[in-house]
């Protein structure tokens, strides 16, 4: 009998051991990390962007008196800069990267999505907020991960969301307002997504040799190869060529 | 003393309930159809037909337990003649003769709505139900509606109906919105279709309900003879979402419409 017992703290104080310096010996601290910064480009004029016509839920409708809503399949800024682009790591990754800590937001507000692509890390935490006073539904029509369709009162309580295996892209829609359309993009490691100047950012990276790929709605992705050093930033461009 | 107390109930209920629909208190909206009319006036027969049955069968049952009801002592019960199967038998050749009326009577309206061909000048306008939304295409400049392909429905790029537009010549002014607009004073012809479930298509203030049935195109025609936005609601419990599947209609004139069409074409 007391021999069992030795066995088992022994195993477990080895096991304990083992893992702890297993944690310390593949984490990458924030110090060494690389970081990749870069910019998407349009190349050419983005398409004519349909109109929305909300007046099938007038408080959808009120919400845009003054501004009419156009579809964002494409959306470009100042500088040719191509807005809603996600980067990440496809290829290189050694599984030892820093997991995104900061819950990711999807926010439902004139009836539209906020922001329209958003991007997240296997099991980095989502927050949904329904901003608006109309009642929504979050449809992700996902393949690789659990499908699921929940509703959401006007000032509900927000959603808190988990995925579990990457998939580029999960289309998500509202049933109820069918024009409703986000783009969910859950990846594996650091991500950016690029801003209405086109520019992102990948922190985090460790130090070595990467495939980076871009993805957009429209266009679909490109990749790209990038050697990553400690300490100092990487500059990279993506240049889609407008249909 | 139960029995008379009764009896003053249901005929003060049946008072209520027959003042309420004669004077109207609860009543349809305002007709604003040509076909309406005859549809109203076959609701007034049928209501007319069941209310008189209504209120005579009520007032039976209230004489019956005003002379009866508390009569003390056992009473021989007497049963209709030849018991049971002829008692049945008699209420369905009743029933039966009601309803062969009502439908022999209200074969003109529903022949007014059904069995008339569309004027060919009708403008027409293709209607969708989808869960939960409707959306209307219009056939633009050249007035042919493009053929469409179900598999290319994407609600992410709008194309609500499934469109080729690279590919069909037809396809590629048709214009789709959101909200039904009509000229007043003009045939209207809708061709519904549904890309799921069974909904309805029902305008209360047009007298028009008309089931979507998924695989089949339903034409129905009608004359609006007022401005105004009304609600089309669908009446056929669609799904989850059902409650909010509306979209709204708007009457406007002639010169109006082709303002509304001129902005829904830049919208596209």
């Amino acid at each position: 009998m007391k021999a069992t017992w030795k066995i088992v703290v022994l195993t477990s104080a080895l096991l304990t051991f083992a893992s702890a310096l297993l944690h310390t010996g593949s984490s990458v601290s924030a110090a060494s990390a690389g970081q990749v910064t870069g910019t998407v480009k349009l190349d050419g004029t983005a398409p004519h962007q349909k109109g929305i016509d909300m007046s099938k839920d007038p408080s959808c409708a009120a919400a845009h008196k003054d501004k009419p809503v156009t579809m964002e399949n494409v959306v470009a800024g100042a500088n040719g800069g191509l807005a809603n682009v996600v980067v990440y790591v496809s290829q290189g990754l050694a599984g030892n990267e820093i997991p995104s800590s900061q819950p990711v937001q999807l926010e439902q507000k004139g009836c539209q999505y906020f922001p329209h692509v958003v991007a997240v890390d296997v099991g980095q935490h989502m927050k949904i907020l329904n901003s608006d006073q109309a009642l929504h539904n979050i449809h992700p029509q996902s393949t690789k991960n659990a499908a699921w369709n929940k509703s959401q009162m006007p000032g509900g309580p927000p959603l808190d969301v988990t995925w579990a295996n990457e998939e580029i892209p999960v289309p998500v829609k509202c049933n109820v307002h069918p024009w409703m359309q986000a783009y969910i993009v859950v990846v594996k490691g650091p991500y950016g997504v690029t801003d209405d100047s086109g520019s992102f950012k990948l922190d985090n990276l460790p130090p070595g040799t990467y495939t980076l790929t871009a993805w957009q709605e429209t266009y679909g992705t490109q990749t790209q190869n990038v050697t990553v050093a400690a300490g100092k930033p990487t500059a990279v461009s993506f240049t889609f060529k407008a249909k | 003393m139960p029995g008379k107390a009764f009896a003053v109930v249901v005929v003060i209920v049946t008072l209520v309930i027959a003042y309420c629909v004669i004077a109207h208190v609860w009543w349809m909206p305002v007709d604003i159809s040509v076909h309406g009319p005859n549809i109203d006036h076959q609701i007034e027969e049928t209501i007319f037909g069941a209310g008189t049955l209504f209120i005579a069968g009520q007032l039976v049952l209230a004489a019956f337990s005003f002379l009866y009801g508390d009569s003390k002592g056992a009473r021989k019960m007497k049963s209709f003649p030849g018991g049971a199967k002829p008692l049945i038998i008699f209420a369905g050749v009743v029933v039966g003769i009601e309803i062969l009326v009502l439908s022999f009577v209200g074969s003109k309206a529903w022949g007014s709505v059904y069995f008339t061909p569309p004027d060919p000048d009708s403008v027409r306008v293709d209607v969708q139900a989808g869960q939960f939304a409707f959306y209307f295409r219009y056939p633009g400049p050249d007035g042919k509606f493009g053929p469409l392909h179900p598999e290319l429905i994407n609600e992410g790029t709008q194309n609500f109906f499934g469109l080729d537009t690279d590919h069909d010549a037809d396809s590629k002014d048709d214009i789709i919105t959101a909200e039904l607009a009509i000229p007043v004073n003009k045939p209207v012809l809708l061709t519904l279709h549904s890309k799921d479930v069974g909904h309805s298509f029902d305008v209360r203030e047009l007298r028009v309900q008309q089931d979507f049935v998924p695989g089949i195109v339903i034409p129905i025609h009608f004359t609006a003879t007022q401005t105004g936005r009304f609600e089309i609601v669908c009446t056929q419990l669609c799904g989850l979402g059902h409650y909010n599947m509306k979209a709204y209609l708007e009457v406007i004139s002639q010169a109006d419409f082709d303002n509304w069409m001129k902005q829904q074409a830049a919208m596209q």
